[in-house]
């Protein structure tokens, strides 16, 4: 069976469904998805637990069916986490070079980031992420590292994720309540992206727009850093509502209908149009208007797009977003937004594949599993990062053991 | 004409409706000739109210109107005075009355169709007296109306709205049934029974008061019937009638005062503006239209006719005020004054299409108008009933349209400037329910509440 140790566990606490996704690194250091488990998501509002014990049971549903999937025992998982407390901005470092020969060492470096982490925070605020972009040094810019370069001031951007840290603990303690251990909290955004983007696609810019039930991330990379990031807590549970609202039929139906005529665009054809779910006994129930569903759903979706491409206009990062929009979660399933996007952010859209991982190919191919994939592709580096940290120190240890030994 | 009692008295048998004053005195006996045809007035009581006014009414002789009653009560119709009787619904509800639903009412109403159609065949004329809030003049009140209207009459609706104290239930009822009744007949004048309290004191008997409701009724026939049957020197016609009734009736008041004297003008308008039913003058104030019908012994005067109007046209600036004055003989030297007052109402913003389609579809009407109109060849009376059927504007030519497209876009430029300058801020006072959002924190974003429907804040509205 697998080595415990190897196996590593997305789970994403989403507002319309619970998901662990299981997943492998092999001996060569490939990530293989192996299982996925999700159940329905009941308690969560707008991408935070709202109802607790309720959670805990879909939780607990989600991973005994990953458990049962992968044939292997869950002990802990890599934590997805969103809300629209959440904000993303970036801050910039500057340190003055001051050794004699202007050389820029390690040390600048480490100060320089550390200053550019030292930002000014409410007390209750808890930084989710911390990014480092580019550094600049006398003012150019771009420059990767700048160890062993001369400069007389070395700066650099560091795009920072922050929360507040009590509605950060919530996810965190319905977990431990099931006695799963949790590794690290990523920002869902961030994880989706991981899953979608290839590095060319980073480098090139690109906007991952992840529309999920509550929430809707969205994240940019551009020259294969993060540029800019965000949630907006409006997402297909907002569109049910409207619908509900708008069409007067209850919540439940809504969701029907938007899930069987819903699109991203009012067509011509649709005009005089009606919509018509049945019940569970199969009996026809009182038709919509189509066109009035569809008007409803685009005017959402289209302010939605139109709140992120304000934000990143305002942050003039429109034009450098060459591999254009790649969207995910269960709103990418929507029919015609591509299209909705290809218009609002006058670049080319289009749905995200999470082509970087084998695995279960089923899963690969659903949008709304981006997140969760994108956890294990960001629990697999950290691993990495720890074994090659422990491989050091194993390392250090027997040099320091067999030098004792030898005295 | 004055001086042919005997003519008089012939017109009143016959029931001509009214004739051009200046008809009468040139024309003779040719223009009689040629009305020969029976014109006739029918009153019928419907429900326990509708019924005891049609009683009171009935003592009096009104030359050429019959009377008939109908109630789903038989024991109460058995004590009735009139001749003509029917017991509505006797099969389902086998005499036993409403029990005050008005839908029981509509189903017995609509059971005895044909014995109603029957009743109401020959007459030109047809009053509808109901009490509106129990459950056969509710109910069958407005059946019984269509089905007049349908044998091609003028109905009009004389119904009396039950006293506060009824409660509110009765209340509802006669505020549907009035509106049944509104799509029903041509006309309806109705007699809120609160007012009444008005005309009573302290020691009057229930019996009394009843009996004062009962005389209104019979004064608002009356009056309507003289306005009818008399000759005019100055025309009123039932076309006039309808257009101060019909679609502004929500409490049309119907006041008659008389006087005889030195200067009867005076005192009838100082007797007409005491009426408790037109609370000095406010009534007038009110309307928005007014049928003003003097009737006067054979010395009415034309100043008399002017000093009245001057009256009623200063306490009335704004509204719509029709005219009549006509010659009764037996008035001798008295002045009668018969008002129909119409309050402003919403309904009487309502648009003549809105109306339509409230009642029976336009076709309908119009076939129904036609048939009334086709034995009407005298071109005197066939312009009459205007009221029952407006036409839609004609099709306008293409050329026509373009022209007031273009007239409306250089006048839309300046409307739309002031209305700019004049629009005003407004508080969002409407309370839109934010759904499954209601309890979770809100989504604010420069200051919007997100969780609110997108469509609802740009205001795109959904036909």
């Amino acid at each position: 069976m697998f080595d415990p140790s190897s196996i590593i566990v997305g789970l994403e606490l989403g507002t319309s469904k619970i998901c662990a996704v299981v997943g492998d690194v092999n001996a060569s250091g490939a990530l293989n998805i192996v299982g996925i488990g999700q159940s329905r998501s009941r308690g969560v509002r707008k991408g935070e637990i709202a109802d607790a014990s309720t959670t805990a049971e879909d939780i607990r549903n989600a991973i005994v069916e990953a458990e049962q999937m992968a044939d292997v025992e869950i002990r802990s998982v890599y934590l997805g986490v969103t809300g629209g407390h959440i904000r993303g901005f970036t801050n910039r470092g500057v340190h003055p070079v001051v050794s004699a020969d202007r050389e820029i060492t390690k040390e600048d470096v480490e100060d320089v980031i550390k200053n550019a982490k030292a930002i000014n925070l409410p007390a209750e605020n808890y930084v989710l992420h911390a990014m480092r972009q580019h550094f600049l040094v006398d003012g150019h810019d771009s420059i990767v590292d700048p160890v062993g370069m001369l400069g007389a001031r070395v700066e650099v951007d560091m795009h920072v994720l922050h929360g507040n840290f009590n509605r950060f603990q919530n996810p965190i303690r319905a977990v431990k309540g099931l006695q799963l251990e949790v590794e690290s909290i990523v920002f869902n955004g961030l994880a989706s992206s991981l899953a979608l983007l290839t590095s060319e696609q980073k480098e090139m810019g690109a906007l991952v727009i992840d529309m999920g039930g509550g929430t809707t991330e969205y994240v940019v990379y551009c020259g294969g850093v993060i540029k800019h990031s965000g949630v907006l807590a409006l997402g297909g549970d907002h569109i049910s509502n409207d619908l509900a609202y708008g069409l007067k039929v209850p919540l439940g139906r809504a969701e029907d209908l938007k899930i069987q005529y819903g699109a991203a665009a009012v067509d011509e054809s649709d005009k005089g149009q009606t919509a018509t779910t049945n019940s569970e006994l199969g009996l026809p129930l009182k038709s919509v208007n189509r066109e009035h569903l569809r008007r409803i759903m685009s005017l959402r979706l289209e302010e939605i797009f139109e709140l992120i491409e304000q934000e990143l206009s305002n942050a003039g990062l429109l034009d450098y977003l060459r591999a254009g929009v790649l969207l995910c979660g269960g709103g990418a399933r929507i029919p015609g937004i591509q299209k909705l996007a290809e218009r609002i952010f006058q670049l080319p859209a289009s749905l995200g594949k999470t082509n970087s991982i084998s695995g279960l190919k089923s899963a690969l191919d659903q949008p709304e599993f981006a997140t969760a994939i994108g956890l294990v592709k960001f629990g697999s580096f950290q691993q990495k990062k720890k074994t090659n940290n422990s491989f050091l120190t194993q390392a250090l240890r027997e040099t320091i053991g067999g030098l004792l030994g030898r005295s | 004409m004055l001086h042919r009692p005997a003519e008089v008295i012939w017109m009143n048998k016959r029931n001509r409706s009214k004739l051009d004053a200046t008809t009468m005195s040139i024309e003779s006996d040719t223009t009689c000739g040629a009305l020969k045809r029976s014109f006739s007035i029918k009153v019928l009581g419907v429900g326990g109210a509708g019924c005891n006014a049609v009683n009171h009414l009935a003592r009096e002789s009104f030359a050429g109107v019959s009377f008939v009653v109908m109630n789903t009560d038989a024991p109460a119709l058995a004590r009735s005075t009139v001749e003509k009787k029917l017991v509505l619904g006797a099969k389902s509800m086998r005499g036993l009355g409403a029990g005050g639903d008005p839908a029981r009412g509509r189903s017995a109403a609509q059971e005895d169709i044909s014995e109603i159609r029957a009743l109401c065949e020959g007459a030109d004329v047809i009053f509808v007296v109901a009490g509106l809030g129990g459950g056969t003049g509710t109910g069958a009140g407005p059946v019984v109306a269509q089905v007049a209207k349908e044998t091609g009459a003028l109905v009009l609706a004389i119904v009396v709205l039950p006293f506060d104290c009824e409660g509110n239930r009765r209340q509802r009822q006669a505020q549907l049934g009035l509106h049944d009744l509104k799509n029903a007949a041509d006309g309806v004048i109705c007699l809120p029974n609160q007012k009444v309290f008005k005309l009573i004191d302290e020691k009057t008997s229930l019996l009394e008061a009843f009996g004062i409701t009962n005389e209104l009724v019979a004064q608002g026939v009356r009056g309507i019937w003289r306005l009818l049957s008399r000759p005019g020197l100055i025309n009123v016609d039932f076309a006039d009638l309808c257009a101060v009734t019909q679609g502004k009736h929500a409490e049309s008041t119907l006041a008659t005062a008389e006087a005889k004297g030195e200067n009867p003008a005076r005192e009838v308008m100082e007797k007409l503006l005491a009426h408790p039913l037109v609370e000095g003058g406010q009534v007038l104030s009110e309307a928005a239209g007014i049928l003003v019908c003097i009737a006067g012994g054979p010395g009415l005067t034309m100043l008399d006719v002017n000093r009245i109007m001057e009256q009623i046209n200063r306490h009335a600036e704004q509204a719509h005020i029709i005219m009549g004055a006509t010659i009764d003989e037996e008035l001798e030297d008295r002045l009668s004054v018969t008002l129909v007052a119409a309050r402003r109402s919403e309904q009487a913003e309502e648009k003549p299409e809105e109306r339509l389609r409230n009642g029976k579809t336009p076709i309908a009407m119009a076939s129904s108008a036609t048939e009334f109109e086709v034995p009407l060849a005298d071109p005197l009376i066939s312009s009459r009933p205007a009221c029952r059927f407006i036409a839609p504007a004609p099709e306008p030519t293409p050329d026509k349209v373009e022209r007031l497209l273009t007239q409306h876009g250089t006048n839309g430029s300046r409307q739309r400037k002031n209305a700019a300058r004049m629009r005003q801020g407004q508080l969002a006072l409407e309370i839109i329910s934010k759904g499954r959002f209601e309890k979770s924190e809100p989504t604010i974003h420069h200051g919007q509440d997100l969780d609110v429907p997108t469509y609802i804040r740009r205001g795109v509205a959904l036909n």
